[in-house]
């Protein structure tokens, strides 16, 4: 199993100081290599926080995080720094690119930080998301697409065993959200990594292999 | 609309504190030292004025002693007998019991001039001050001798405002026996409107000498200099703050570009905007000029005595100690800080101005925008670098405004090229190749530069300043002390004014002394500047310790046989003397110049002839000092006092001569020192807020680097580092501007200013403590910005991309 997840909770200080917000709610799942899950939810029902405790990004207050074997949730910041680095990969809906990088380097940085540099596989990603004729370019002078499809280059140059994405193409229109999302699962399928995918769009949801929906912090099949 | 239109506005500054704590300090702080620098000048300005009114100074013609000494009182008889309508001044010093001596000027109020207001006050109490019972002094001075201390013999001090500071006045005679000088004046004042047919002077009084009322010495103009170079810290100290305005203003509005836009969009006026945006931070300008006047009174009546000491020590000036409230510099400040403000803000409403309604807003345009403008920042720069090496090459001579001309497009032009030098440094940097984190850092650091830039330029700035300003006192220390070995190079100064019996003093020395150095000097104006004329004897002890700036050693032997003068750098410079020209001492005295001798510190010139001339052209002239070499200098030193009546404090040796001097020196260059430090911690906090105001724009850039895999930690340590390596750079630059500043303050404004020239030493370890301190400073500014970005929790970095949570 690549990701295991048991029992999980989170809460954030409410507006109260002594009535946290309850977000997760142990909350369980697994995934394997190669699936990939959609995580949807009304607004507010934890699927980005969830995300963001898988990616080391954020300390859950109990339950387990299992990623290749290795337990997320006893990891200090070094130990998850080195997970994002390494293990993970990250698409955010609002691109977060660095802004003083341009597009090649932007696109080979987490791999170059992981110590995986291929500027080989640079061109080649940047070759099959469209990307070969803006190599140069800062992400200021790109659309919103092609940011994007730097975003999912990014995640995927340093070979992560899995791409987490929280609303990839909810900054996007219908027609680029359509052709993005069908470029980051060929290659996702491709490398054989797992992702999983926080999603708003029942049709984006409908191409992944499963599905699961979060209410009010608890995990519920999806439809 | 209009109050929506201002709370709407006001929103910003309440959502951003520090940007208006920034704001509000920044300007409160350069209008303080402005107006701090603006309050001791008029302080010491009213006091010259006082003291020019009160005393007649510079207003009338006077009769001096040629030999340089006191005037017989029955000259005064003589002279008023023969028609001539000139009254008497008697002027010394007393030393209260505790605290620097006071100056005691003696007056005769029935025969003084309308024009001396001093004479005036002293007749409201005609009785009591002619009777020597009642003194006058300023409040000040009066609070000091009240009660009376035992040097005033019993007599009253009455404050009496308008009068000059640090000066006691008395009835002629009372000041007489006050100074133990019964039957003896200083000088004769001779009054404007005189009878006809008066005998000539030179009848009645051939042992006087008549110096015109311009020959005067003029404290408002031999302290000008002083005050200028004052003027031009505050103007340095003031354009470090407005650094800091410009950013924050700057930053501020282009933040407020989407409310701009929603504004306009939702139907207000453009102008209107722009209108209340101009009013809002006139408003701003007016509570923080307020805030800055009052600190600059408080810096002012800090630095105040220093500087009353200082141009009492060089000038022989006396600035009232205490600081008074003026209207004038309340007011100066204001509309300096009003004005500041609006040039500060000026671009920035410009760009909105300009601003399509549906323009793109937020930090990384103002970034882009700022970046468009390095180019003609370099440009700019560039520019007046070359005015400067134009003014430097072509332009010198051509006055004082001429040479802060030149400091200024030196300093403003450095600054200007700081931006584009990092830019171009970094984009070198990143063309190796490196690893990721470091391509990213150096990437980033570039990205900074626009909102860093300003901070950066103020660093720079006072930085450069430092440099310039403490190697040109350090050169001037080491010429300096040079100088004194020089001329100070005599075991023994004695003063012989105490002596009973002057010419069996002068024996003595002669018989006892290994060398005799008879110091004569009388006063004169030489080529139309007042001049001091010296008799020296030319023996081995100047031959081998004088240094001439020009002429060789032969000077020594013409200088001895009366076929030439010497003469100082300052008269060299006035008059446009060189070695060889003939120069005009007195009518019918013409010599050619033999050599030119420095002489710092000393804001007259000087014409040096051998003794013998000397006593030949000056027969009443009798040393009043004389420099003793001797095998024995204590046994002398006991003998002169054991048999010549000389009190202790008439003879001083080398050492303590020196060490007055030097005392001296150092107190001059304290107020600089002091200016130099704050303009220095301006510059810190210029830096500590832009990085601060930062910080929070930083989040959207540092966030997908933490994403990706580096610690907070790592990130709080990069931006340590990129604090230091900045300062370290802009240090770099700094180094060859402040140097610059130092060759243009000692070759250029130091000859406009006091008419000699210093050579100029350099001093790396200085300048490295400098640097170090600088990197110090921008770290320590760091630290709080970089702290906070460690401790932040990770929920607020996740807002940088959390859509819902």
């Amino acid at each position: 199993m690549l990701l295991e997840i048991r029992d999980l909770s989170k809460s954030y200080p409410g507006p109260e100081p002594d009535r946290p917000v309850q977000v997760l709610r142990g909350v369980s799942l697994s995934l394997d290599a190669g699936q990939t899950l959609a995580l949807t939810g009304e607004s507010g029902s934890g699927k980005s926080t969830l995300l963001h405790l898988v990616a080391g990004l954020d300390h859950a207050d109990a339950g387990q995080i299992l990623l290749d074997g290795r337990e997320v949730t006893r990891m200090d910041d070094t130990g998850r720094a080195a997970l994002r680095r390494g293990t993970v990969g990250v698409i955010f809906q609002q691109f977060n690119l660095i802004p003083s990088l341009d597009v090649a380097a932007n696109i080979g940085f987490q791999a170059r930080l992981a110590g995986r540099a291929d500027p080989a596989r640079v061109l080649a990603l940047a070759g099959a998301l469209g990307l070969g004729a803006h190599l140069h370019k800062y992400p200021e002078q790109l659309s919103g697409g092609q940011q994007q499809r730097v975003a999912i280059a990014r995640a995927l140059a340093a070979r992560p065993r899995l791409i987490l994405a929280d609303e990839p193409t909810g900054n996007l229109d219908e027609a680029t959200a359509a052709e993005v999302m069908a470029q980051l699962l060929a290659l996702v399928s491709e490398e054989g990594a797992a992702l999983m995918m926080v999603t708003h769009s029942e049709r984006m949801a409908t191409q992944l292999s499963r599905r699961l929906h979060l209410r009010q912090g608890q995990l519920e099949p999806g439809p | 609309m209009t109050p929506a239109i201002l709370s709407a506005l006001a929103a910003h500054w309440r959502r951003n504190p520090l940007q208006f704590l920034t704001l509000v300090l920044g300007l409160a702080f350069a209008t303080a030292l402005w107006s701090g620098v603006q309050a001791i000048n008029a302080e010491a300005r009213q006091s010259y004025d006082r003291a020019a009114a009160s005393l007649g100074e510079g207003q009338f013609d006077l009769l001096l002693a040629r030999d340089g000494g006191w005037i017989n009182a029955a000259r005064f008889v003589a002279l008023r007998r023969a028609g001539w309508l000139v009254t008497p001044l008697v002027e010394g010093q007393i030393t209260p019991d505790a605290g620097a001596p006071l100056r005691l000027l003696g007056i005769e109020p029935l025969t003084a001039p309308a024009g001396m207001a001093a004479a005036g006050v002293a007749r409201t109490d005609l009785a009591g001050f002619l009777a020597g019972r009642v003194l006058l002094a300023d409040p000040e001075t009066a609070r000091r001798l009240t009660p009376p201390p035992a040097v005033l013999q019993g007599r009253q001090v009455r404050a009496e405002a308008g009068l000059a500071p640090g000066t006691v006045l008395a009835d002629i005679g009372a000041a007489q026996r006050l100074l133990g000088r019964e039957g003896q004046v200083s000088r004769l004042l001779i009054l404007p409107d005189q009878p006809q047919n008066q005998p000539a002077l030179d009848q009645i009084a051939p042992d006087l000498l008549r110096q015109g009322a311009e020959a005067a010495p003029d404290p408002a103009r031999l302290t000008g200099s002083f005050h200028l170079n004052l003027t031009a810290f505050g103007a340095l100290s003031f354009i470090v703050g407005l650094f800091i305005v410009h950013g924050a203003v700057g930053l501020a509005m282009e933040q407020r570009r989407p409310l701009v836009r929603t504004l306009r969009a939702l139907g207000a006026p453009l102008r209107l905007l722009v209108g209340l945006m101009l009013a809002e931070l006139l408003a701003i300008a007016l509570l923080a000029g307020g805030l800055g006047v009052l600190l600059g009174y408080v810096v002012a009546a800090a630095l105040l005595p220093d500087v009353a000491a200082t141009i009492r020590g060089l000038y022989g000036a006396s600035v009232s100690g205490t600081l008074e409230l003026r209207a004038v510099w309340w007011l100066s400040g204001l509309g300096m800080a009003l004005a500041g403000t609006a040039l500060a803000a000026s671009g920035a409403l410009w760009r909105i101005a300009r601003m399509p309604p549906l323009a793109s807003a937020g930090g990384r345009a103002w970034a882009v925008a700022s970046a468009r403008r390095t180019l003609g920042m370099a440009g700019a720069g560039l520019g007046l670098l070359a005015l400067a090496a134009g003014i430097a090459a072509f332009g010198q001579g051509g006055g004082l405004w001429l040479g802060f001309t030149l400091l200024a497009a030196l300093l403003l032009g450095g600054v200007l090229i700081l931006p584009p030098f990092l830019a171009l440094a970094l984009t070198l940097a990143q063309r190796r190749r490196m690893g990721p984190v470091a391509e990213w850092f150096l990437a980033d650091t570039r990205q900074q530069l626009p909102g860093l830039g300003l901070a950066l330029m103020a660093l720079m700035l006072a930085m450069a300043a430092n440099v310039g300003v403490a190697t040109m006192v350090s050169s001037f220390r080491l010429t300096f002390t040079g100088f004194l070995d020089q001329r100070l190079s005599a075991a023994l100064y004695v003063n012989a004014e105490p002596a009973g019996d002057l010419r069996a003093l002068e024996a003595f020395l002669e018989a006892e002394a290994r060398e005799l150095l008879p110091i004569l000097v009388t006063e004169a104006s030489v080529a139309g500047w007042p001049a001091q004329i010296y008799g020296v004897r030319g023996g081995p002890t100047y031959r081998q310790n004088w240094h001439f700036l020009a002429g060789g050693a032969e000077a020594w032997d013409t200088l001895v046989a009366g076929r030439a003068v010497i003469v100082n750098e300052q008269l060299a410079r006035r008059a446009d003397l060189a070695p060889g020209d003939a120069l005009t001492v007195l009518p019918g005295l013409v010599l050619p110049v033999a050599a030119v001798v420095g002489d710092y510190g000393n804001p007259v010139g000087q014409v040096i002839l051998g003794e013998d001339l000397f006593r030949a052209t000056f027969p009443e002239a009798a040393p009043r000092r004389f420099a003793v070499q001797a095998d024995d200098p204590d046994t002398l030193r006991r003998a002169l006092l054991r048999d010549h009546g000389l009190p202790t404090a008439a003879i001083t040796d080398q050492a303590e001569q020196k060490a007055l001097a030097l005392a001296i020196f150092e107190r001059t260059f304290a107020v600089t020192g002091a200016l130099n430090v704050l303009t220095l911690a301006v510059a810190g906090f210029a830096m500590l807020m832009s990085l601060l105001t930062l910080a929070a724009l930083r989040l959207p850039q540092l966030a997908p680097v933490w994403a990706l895999g580096l610690t907070q930690r790592h990130l709080a340590g990069l931006e340590l580092l990129r604090a230091g390596l900045l300062a370290a750079m802009t240090a770099l630059l700094a180094l060859p501007l402040g140097l610059g500043l130092a060759w243009a303050l000692l070759s250029v404004v130091n000859v406009e200013a006091f008419g000699w020239r210093l050579p100029m030493f350099l001093f790396p370890a200085d300048y490295a403590r400098l640097g170090l301190a600088a990197m110090v400073a921008a770290g320590l500014a760091a630290l709080w910005p970089a702290w906070r970005l460690a401790r932040r929790p990770p929920a607020e970095l996740l807002k940088v991309f959390a859509n819902e949570r």
